[in-house]
């Protein structure tokens, strides 16, 4: 069935089958990889994306449910050239080893920053609990989304 | 100016991190082929069965399913998985075939293949491929699978694959009239690497070009082409291994699988490419499982607490059959049950059992997490007995500096001697007890603090690396003057291409940014490549770059010598030229006006020894048995560091990885075999507020003598002690109840019912096997 919203600023239409998840159909319809899907049933946070503002994860909702919503992946938070500051903050504490599960960290991170620039470590910790990294302990995720918090409390846009 | 020495010891950031924290990664499934396939595969629900029949008749007809494989179709005899490490002839018998085809042998073994237009249609095709499969008694443990009476192999006669032996000096005498000894039995639980990405490839069949292109491949590119070209019949220039982006590995990823066959199979049967992705639920039942252990050890000690002697029985359940690395674990729980320490006299044997449950392979410090548990939980109740400080006994029996090479355990049958190579344990140590803050820490040993117990613990560890025999490197002088370095070590998500693009820009006394790539993982790149495990890209690929550089720098010192019509003497590479007598220069480019293309090698049979210390402050909670980590340092001396960031990273990382096998990671099976923990909802790993307070701290000093860099394997210390010191704070924390873990994990529950126990009991009961592997 035909559905259409906004992926990145960009208007789309596709065409899915019902039961296709919106991970699926952004990663191999829209051909948007950088989402990654770690375990498809909600628990890794690596498909997390920005469905209207709120951090979803993208395994757990159909294409069909994302209709006339606005949709932002980890490509729609990058520049053409460059890091924003919550990547660069990424890179400077060494918050990634693998990378899989790091476009679902800086989702789950920009989302939260967004709406809480001031938030404390263990409000940090909080909501990033729900997305696993098996490579780097979490601790340097913790003090690379903390580091980039003073980028979002101006404009709200420091990703 | 001259850029000597400047970037190895840096922390440098990553160069990988420009494409990964922007979603630009390319991991497998992330690609995509005109006209491709599906792959899904059908799994055993069952754990032990003989298979009665497979229709696939039902499924053939699906709409979308182009075909369905099963073992028949593989030929005779159905190809089986190699032993890549100790590749004994006794364990030819116990491997895997790539897919089923009279019997079962664990829940996840494959049993049919579907081909189809989306991976959709292939998973619903799978539920139309009619199965009658007769179940038979599970061996669903190794007490089980001792008694011998069901046979998972029926012509073997048992259920034992293989016994190895560690043996140093004479632990008979050792034992023979010993002030002290005791006699423990202590088990660590099946658990396993899970990597984020799960696994995957896409295989590419180009039939008028006889060539076969396996992208996904990851680890060890080179034995694996080895492999396929014998199973497919091809030559191994036929067959292209393409490294992606590979979302982790901890040793079990990259290992050659059943489905390392069955997918490059399937794209020239198909003619066509074909891409299979496992989901998370496959993964947990297929991928290489890891860690249990048992045994059943007796240490004999001076009164002073100088250990005498080391002996006894460790049992490892290895599953259904003998993967790749099956046995790594099994030899590294004997060889190095002694650890750092001295321990003249030892004699332990390891039984590896098989049973109906996934097969074993290495896991980030195989066997290592588990021997050291066993090994530091037996210290502290040593060190109780005799009324020596738990520090001063660790103390007085780490090998010592003017000891060294230090010779450990031989282990037979293969005869595997091996030597501790440099360094001074005891400074490890004393810095992990100063950044602990042991001195104060230790008033609170025992106290009960708002209704937890507090607990003190410390370990010691060596850390093996560098497995030989040798790695390639290439550098390319492009003719833009900037430098490409290609390697035979596989990228695995550990920070490769910056750790070598420090050690060729030293080397060649060049800026970072004029090495525009560093190349790795695909067979392509180097003539011979070995790949990434045993902790030796660093040692084995970062020496053979120190060799290409070595060599490129001789290859443009000749050619500038023969354009300035000089001697070779003459000339030497200078702030990015290369300068002659009389003022004559020319640049890298003039010089590459061709591009300049060199190969370089390292070879080693001997391992480095990085070493360190670990400490943990916990309390706990004797109403609930729920364990909290209050501080956590881990210390480590890796001879020479080339990126303190990703080394403390590595460190840090592999801390908590083993928390997760400490407190909470259980692949658990019912008697029938089957395996209760299939989601990440079941099999629970560390998430971010579980242990906020892990710190790192690195050391350099004795330089490895076995490497040009001096560099010792790192990335596994971190997850050695983990199981140790945690067992040994909780045990201090409970002392006053006569509390003594035994057993991994350290679940609430289970802390809280040894709690319970030595409160009614008087002391801490644990399942207990004796020496044949039968419960007491």
């Amino acid at each position: 069935m035909p559905v259409q919203f906004e992926v990145n600023g960009k208007p789309v239409a596709v065409e899915v089958e019902p039961r296709l998840t919106l991970a699926d159909c952004l990663r191999h319809h829209l051909r948007l990889t950088g989402t990654h899907v770690g375990c498809e049933h909600g628990v890794c946070g690596a498909c997390t994306v920005l469905v209207d503002g709120a951090a979803v994860r993208s395994c757990l909702i159909l294409a069909v449910q994302a209709e006339g919503a606005k949709v932002i992946t980890i490509e729609g938070l990058s520049l053409k050239d460059g890091l924003t500051p919550l990547q660069a903050s990424f890179r400077k504490h060494h918050a990634l080893q693998c990378g899989f599960c790091t476009p679902g960290m800086i989702t789950t991170a920009h989302a939260l920053l967004s709406e809480e620039p001031d938030c404390n470590a263990d409000r940090v910790r909080e909501v990033l609990s729900g997305n696993l990294c098996r490579c780097t302990g979490y601790i340097s995720i913790i003090e690379a989304v903390l580091d980039a918090r003073a980028a979002y409390k101006h404009d709200g846009k420091g990703a | 100016m001259r850029t000597v020495n400047s970037f190895i010891g840096q922390p440098i950031e990553r160069l990988e991190d420009f494409r990964l924290v922007r979603g630009h990664g390319q991991y497998v499934d992330d690609l995509a082929r005109k006209d491709m396939l599906y792959a899904a595969i059908l799994r055993s629900a069952v754990g032990h069965g003989r298979i009665c029949s497979i229709n696939i008749a039902r499924a053939q007809k699906f709409a979308g399913v182009h075909c369905v494989i099963t073992a028949a179709d593989l030929g005779h005899p159905t190809p089986r998985v190699p032993m890549r490490l100790q590749p004994m002839p006794e364990f030819e018998a116990f491997g895997q075939p790539v897919m089923a085809r009279d019997k079962v042998r664990y829940v996840g073994e494959a049993l049919a293949m579907v081909l189809a237009d989306s991976a959709a249609i292939a998973e619903d095709a799978l539920g139309a491929i009619d199965i009658d499969i007769e179940p038979l008694p599970a061996v669903s443990n190794y007490y089980i699978a001792a008694k011998n009476e069901t046979l998972l192999f029926e012509d073997k006669g048992g259920n034992v694959a293989m016994k190895f032996r560690a043996a140093l000096g004479d632990a008979a005498a050792a034992f023979k009239d010993a002030p002290y000894s005791r006699r423990e039995s202590f088990s660590t639980q099946r658990h396993t690497a899970l990597t984020m990405e799960p696994r995957g490839l896409l295989c590419e069949w180009d039939a008028p070009r006889g060539k076969l292109t396996v992208s996904g491949a990851a680890k060890v590119l080179f034995f694996n082409r080895r492999i396929i070209a014998k199973q497919l019949g091809l030559a191994e220039d036929a067959i292209d291994m393409v490294e992606c982006d590979v979302g982790g590995s901890f040793g079990a990823r990259g290992e050659f699988y059943p489905e390392d066959f069955l997918i490059p199979f399937a794209a020239r049967y198909c003619g066509r490419p074909v891409k299979w992705i496992e989901d998370r639920r496959e993964h947990l039942m297929t991928m290489n499982h890891a860690r249990e252990a048992a045994c059943d050890v007796e240490i004999a000690c001076e009164r002073d607490g100088t250990i005498r002697g080391l002996r006894g029985h460790a049992f490892v359940d290895v599953g259904a059959y003998m993967r790749t690395n099956g046995a790594v674990g099994a030899r590294n729980i004997a060889q190095f049950m002694s650890g750092p320490y001295r321990i003249p006299n030892i004699d332990i044997d390891v039984s590896l059992l098989l049973t109906n449950k996934t097969p074993v392979g290495t896991y980030r410090g195989p066997g290592r997490f588990e021997t050291d548990f066993f090994r530091e939980r037996l210290f502290d109740m040593v060190a109780h007995d005799l009324g020596i400080d738990q520090v001063e006994f660790r103390r007085r029996n780490l090998v010592r500096e003017a000891e060294m090479p230090y010779t450990v355990a031989t282990i037979t049958p293969f005869e595997s001697k091996d030597e501790l190579d440099s360094g001074e344990y005891q400074v490890t140590l004393d810095r992990c007890l100063a950044e602990i803050g042991w001195a104060e820490k230790a008033k609170l040993k025992g106290k009960l603090v708002g209704g937890r117990y507090q607990g003190l613990a410390i370990c010691c560890f060596i850390e093996g690396g560098a497995a030989g025999p040798k790695e390639s490197a290439r550098l390319v002088l492009e003719s833009d003057g900037t430098l490409t370095v290609y390697v035979g070590s596989s990228g695995v998500g550990q920070g490769l291409e910056t750790a070598f693009a420090q050690i060729a820009a030293d080397a060649m006394e060049m800026p970072m940014d004029r090495i525009n790539n560093v190349f790795h993982g695909s067979t392509a790149y180097v003539s011979d490549g070995y790949g990434s495990y045993h902790s030796r890209s660093i040692v084995m690929g970062g020496s053979a770059v120190l060799d290409a550089a070595t060599k490129l720098r001789q290859t443009m010192c000749a050619e500038a010598a023969r354009r300035f019509n000089c001697g070779a003497a003459e000339v030497v590479l200078a702030d990015g030229r290369v300068l002659g007598p009389d003022s004559k220069s020319v640049s890298w480019a003039e010089l590459a006006s061709e591009p300049i293309s060199v190969e370089g090698a390292f070879l080693n049979k001997k391992h480095t020894w990085a070493y360190g210390a670990h400490a943990a402050h916990v309390s706990v909670d004797p109403k609930t048995g729920h364990v909290q980590l209050i501080d956590y340092v881990v210390v480590e001396n890796c001879g020479r560091i080339i990126n303190p960031l990703t080394l403390k990273g590595q460190l840090v990382g592999a801390v908590v990885q083993g928390l997760g096998g400490a407190f909470l990671e259980h692949l658990a099976y019912d008697d029938n075999g089957q395996l209760l923990t299939g989601s990440l909802a079941d099999y629970l790993v560390p998430t971010a507020s579980d242990f906020p307070k892990i710190r790192g701290v690195v050391m350099e000093s004795h330089p490895s003598p076995i490497n040009p860099l001096g560099a010792k394997g790192a990335g596994e210390g971190g997850i050695i002690s983990v199981g140790g010191v945690m067992a040994n704070a909780v045990a201090d924390a409970l002392s006053s109840l006569g509390v003594e873990p035994r057993d991994l994990p350290l679940s609430p529950s289970h802390v809280w019912q040894l709690v319970q126990d030595a409160r009614h009991h008087g002391r801490s009961a644990a399942p207990r096997i004796d020496s044949a592997g039968h419960a007491k």
